[in-house]
């Protein structure tokens, strides 16, 4: 089942008619889409809110018509093959469940598998699995309205993954998860696809999830497809800075050093810090650099015990990258 | 056969839950049970009151009426206990539980359709049907062939159209959203006219709720074929036997109307 | 002696100043759904023009009149009471309700105003806002299509609008008892779907209640109900004369005092009851 191209879009573009008042107005969600994602791939598709990502998935997965342009999922014409196409695809809406809310967790997994046309043994062998890696055992018999966040979130991810698709759109995924909630998500996915070769394609605000699972994003800005490529590469791309944190043996004054900007410090008293922030663009100068002029300027008498670069945010990576544009 | 049960495994599967989950609850489910029969009562009784004020009514007595209610009340309730959620979609669309169908290899509106059921309707088709039998005592009609064949007729043909309503009305509400309450002049405005003496309606009325929405076909016709009536000049007594091509009709009419709904859901709102 | 008064009046009008807010705020929530209330009209004036086919026949069985309805009344009956049932409440729900059902009307309690009045005062501004898209347009379909009766001159006028008000307002303190009731019971919607098959009927909605055989009309003359819906109505087509409707409308008031009352002795011992359960 692997290999070829998973979706495949040409031009595509969806126009919504709104009425004002009495006036009709036609918006453009998206304009005129190209993309293309191979299978395997793990794909962030990233924009501000309005730019056209659920507008997009929507129409990959047959719930909207396209206005223009072509769109093939899967092999797939999404409108009129749809039932065939749904087969083959997995998607969890970060708001929308496709859980009974009122039955138990496993009860939701039993109906799926019949809707999917699982025999006895895909259905027993795929559930455990997926109960197993996404730790579901403990809350199998609750029902889904009594779950936290967290756990209604697994249960989704499982309920999408269930007949085995070979995508699996997620849209916000970890939209509102505590912190060990999505650092279980992100591990689940990045098993499962090295697993299956399971196709992902999600849509997020949250820098972590792109870093720590894809390998390539898009960044769709006013309906039109403005980047493809690594993360990294945007941030080049956009000049977006990256941050040093110093942990200092000795609190000192804000340092100033060429290149960089200060970026707040915590720890100490009377104007003096033990841990500061210093942002540098990378085209610029290097870490490395950085580093020596910091040295320098502490002296003998102090020293650096720790560092971390921290990596720009998905937020203000779109920003810059509109900004630019505008 | 295998291949029949893998294809209805699925819808199955929804319906066993929703009843499991209704039957749960036992004290609100009883409490649902005892309502929905008490709407039925109270239907009931106004009509009644009428034919107690007047001895006939655009050409039926009260025996008639009640034969006429139990068919139409019958069908009516059969027909919401397995397609009246439909009047949900308002709801769901607003909910997503529609795009969520969309990623299931189902039809839409045969999810939708199996996505619930009401049990608790039941209980009012209960007086539709003691409804029934009473008016079959009452007006002492013959257990003919004829007479049994056009009641099966009837009702099974009632409940297809009453059904076909509901869907129809489904497809309506993904154009009128907040205004679903429009549909309902049709559905429960139409089960109403059914119930009533469809002769006393001036020729609008007859071109809605006779021919177009075929809601004289269900119970009042019918009804007057089994009794012998003749009618009226745009309903005459013999129609009560096309009951089954009016509920063809319907089902033309609801899924035009479920389809429009759907190409407007995918193509101009969201 | 001169300050008793003055020190009323000013504690008088910010009370009255806060209910003619929130009546205005019933108003306006009411006027945010125009689709719906375009839906409520169909519905309305479909249902009419069937009632018009039956009951018309039923005038015309019986020789002209029933139980005192002419063609003109019946008329007046069909399309008055359409008009009202997006503005009286017979469905027993209510906003408060789910506040008292989910606890949240234990911060009710601590604002400086009366919990009863002030959610009846917001529902009663919510119906007569209904008026405006379904009541006024109800009764014009009505009167463009097939004609009717109307207010026996401008003291029938006066008299229907002050039975219609009052109409409104019973309906709105009636519904307010069922909720209430949720403080003891643990999911009242049973005694809301009670409500909700036992007033249409007992107000008149589907039949005129004169048209009721003798005991279910005693019956129903010893409920709430017919003046929510048939008493306006009676006025308001003229139906009763100006004496009949003077009293009509003193029943009206006997009713709205006595549902108030309870409503009010079961305000009281439900806020006791959270207080002593602490919420």
């Amino acid at each position: 089942m692997s290999g070829g191209t998973i979706i495949e879009t040409e031009g595509l573009g969806r126009d919504f008619r709104v009425r004002e008042g009495m006036r009709r107005r036609t918006v453009v969600a998206l304009d005129a889409l190209d993309m293309r994602v191979e299978a395997g791939e793990a794909v962030g598709y990233i924009g501000a809110n309005g730019a056209g990502k659920s507008t997009t998935i929507k129409m990959l997965c047959g719930i909207l018509v396209p206005t223009r342009g072509r769109v093939v999922t899967c092999g797939l014409r999404p409108v009129p093959d749809r039932r065939r196409l749904a087969r083959e695809i997995g998607v969890v809406f970060g708001q929308r469940s496709q859980l009974w809310w009122d039955l138990p967790t496993q009860e939701s997994f039993r109906i799926l598998a019949a809707v999917h046309g699982l025999s006895p043994e895909q259905e027993r062998g795929r559930t455990a699995e997926l109960v197993e890696r996404l730790e579901l055992g403990e809350f199998l018999t609750v029902p889904v309205r009594q779950l936290s966040l967290g756990q209604r979130m697994r249960a989704e991810v499982a309920a999408a993954l269930l007949h085995s698709p070979r995508l699996l759109v997620l849209d916000e995924p970890t939209i509102g998860l505590d912190v060990l909630s999505k650092q279980r998500l992100r591990e689940f996915l990045v098993a499962e696809r090295r697993e299956h070769g399971t196709t992902l394609l999600l849509t997020t605000h949250d820098m972590g999830d792109v870093e720590r699972l894809c390998d390539r994003v898009l960044l769709v800005d006013r309906g039109a497809l403005v980047y493809s490529g690594t993360l990294a590469g945007l941030s080049r791309t956009v000049g977006a800075e990256r941050v040093m944190v110093l942990d200092l043996a000795e609190p000192v004054p804000p340092l100033e050093v060429a290149g960089t900007t200060h970026r707040g410090s915590e720890g100490g008293s009377e104007g003096r810090s033990l841990r500061q922030r210093l942002a540098f663009d990378p085209e610029a100068t290097t870490a490395a650099r950085v580093l020596a002029a910091v040295t320098e300027q502490l002296g003998d008498d102090n020293e650096v015990l720790d560092l971390a670069i921290e990596e720009p945010d998905v937020e203000d990576v779109v920003r810059r990258v509109y900004a630019a544009r505008r | 056969m295998g291949d029949r049960t893998a294809v209805l495994a699925p819808y199955r599967a929804v319906l066993a839950s929703r009843v499991r989950a209704q039957r749960s609850h036992r004290a609100s489910f009883r409490l649902d049970l005892g309502s929905s029969m008490l709407v039925g009562v109270v239907e009931l009784a106004e009509i009644a009151v009428l034919f107690l004020t007047v001895d006939r009514l655009g050409g039926l007595d009260l025996a008639a009426i009640v034969l006429v209610f139990g068919i139409a009340d019958l069908s009516f309730s059969l027909a919401d206990t397995v397609f009246g959620h439909c009047d949900n979609l308002p709801t769901y669309l607003k909910a997503g539980t529609l795009d969520v169908f969309y990623l299931r290899p189902q039809p839409l509106l045969a999810q939708l359709v199996t996505s619930d059921i009401s049990l608790r309707r039941l209980a009012r088709a209960f007086v539709g049907l003691v409804a029934l039998v009473a008016g079959l005592v009452v007006n002492d009609v013959a257990w003919s062939l004829g007479n049994v064949a056009l009641l099966v007729l009837a009702v099974l043909s009632g409940i297809a159209t009453f059904s076909a309503m509901f869907v129809w009305a489904g497809g309506m509400q993904f154009f009128l959203v907040d205004g679903y309450e429009a549909t309902n002049a049709f559905v429960y405005g139409g089960r109403y006219a059914a119930t009533q003496p469809a002769s006393v309606w001036g020729r609008p009325l007859v071109v809605v709720f006779g021919f177009f929405f075929p809601m004289a076909f269900t119970a009042y016709l019918p009804a007057l074929t089994m009794l012998g009536l003749p009618g009226g000049d745009w309903l005459p007594g013999w129609l009560g036997w096309l009951a089954p091509v009016a509920a063809v009709w319907a089902w033309v009419l609801a899924l035009a109307g479920w389809r429009i709904g759907v190409r407007h859901y995918q193509g101009g709102g969201g | 002696m001169t300050q008793a008064p003055r020190g009323r009046s000013r504690r008088v009008r910010p009370v009255l100043r806060t209910y003619s807010r929130l009546l205005a705020a019933g108003f306006r929530r009411g006027s945010r759904y125009r689709l719906a209330a375009f839906g409520g009209l169909v519905a309305n004036a479909t249902f009419g023009l069937l009632k018009v086919a039956v009951l018309f026949a039923v005038v015309d069985a019986a020789g002209g009149e029933v139980a005192g309805y002419d063609v003109g009344a019946m008329s007046a009956y069909i399309w008055i009471s359409q008009g009202l049932l997006g503005s009286v409440n017979l469905m027993g729900r209510t906003d408060i309700a789910e506040r008292i059902r989910t606890g949240d009307v234990t911060t009710d309690f601590l604002r400086p105003l009366d919990v009863q009045a002030a959610a009846v005062v917001e529902d009663v501004g919510k119906s007569l806002f209904a008026l405006i898209p379904r009541g006024v347009p109800t009764v014009t379909i009505g009167l463009l299509l097939v004609g009717m009766d109307g207010p026996d001159g401008p003291l029938g006028l006066l008299l229907g609008a002050l039975s219609l008000l009052l109409g409104i307002t019973v309906s709105c303190a009636t519904v307010y008892l069922v909720a209430v009731a949720g403080f003891w019971m643990v999911d009242n919607r049973g005694l809301q779907i009670l409500y909700m098959v036992l007033s249409g009927f007992l107000a008149g909605l589907f039949v005129p209640i004169a048209l009721f055989p003798g005991w279910l009309h005693a019956t129903a003359l010893a409920t709430p109900f017919p003046s929510m819906l048939q008493f306006p109505v009676d006025v308001l087509s003229g139906r009763a004369d100006h004496a009949t409707a003077a009293l009509l409308v003193v029943v009206q008031v006997g009713w709205l005092v006595a549902v108030a009352a309870l409503g009010q002795a079961l305000t009281r011992a439900g806020r006791r009851r959270l207080e002593v359960q602490g919420g």
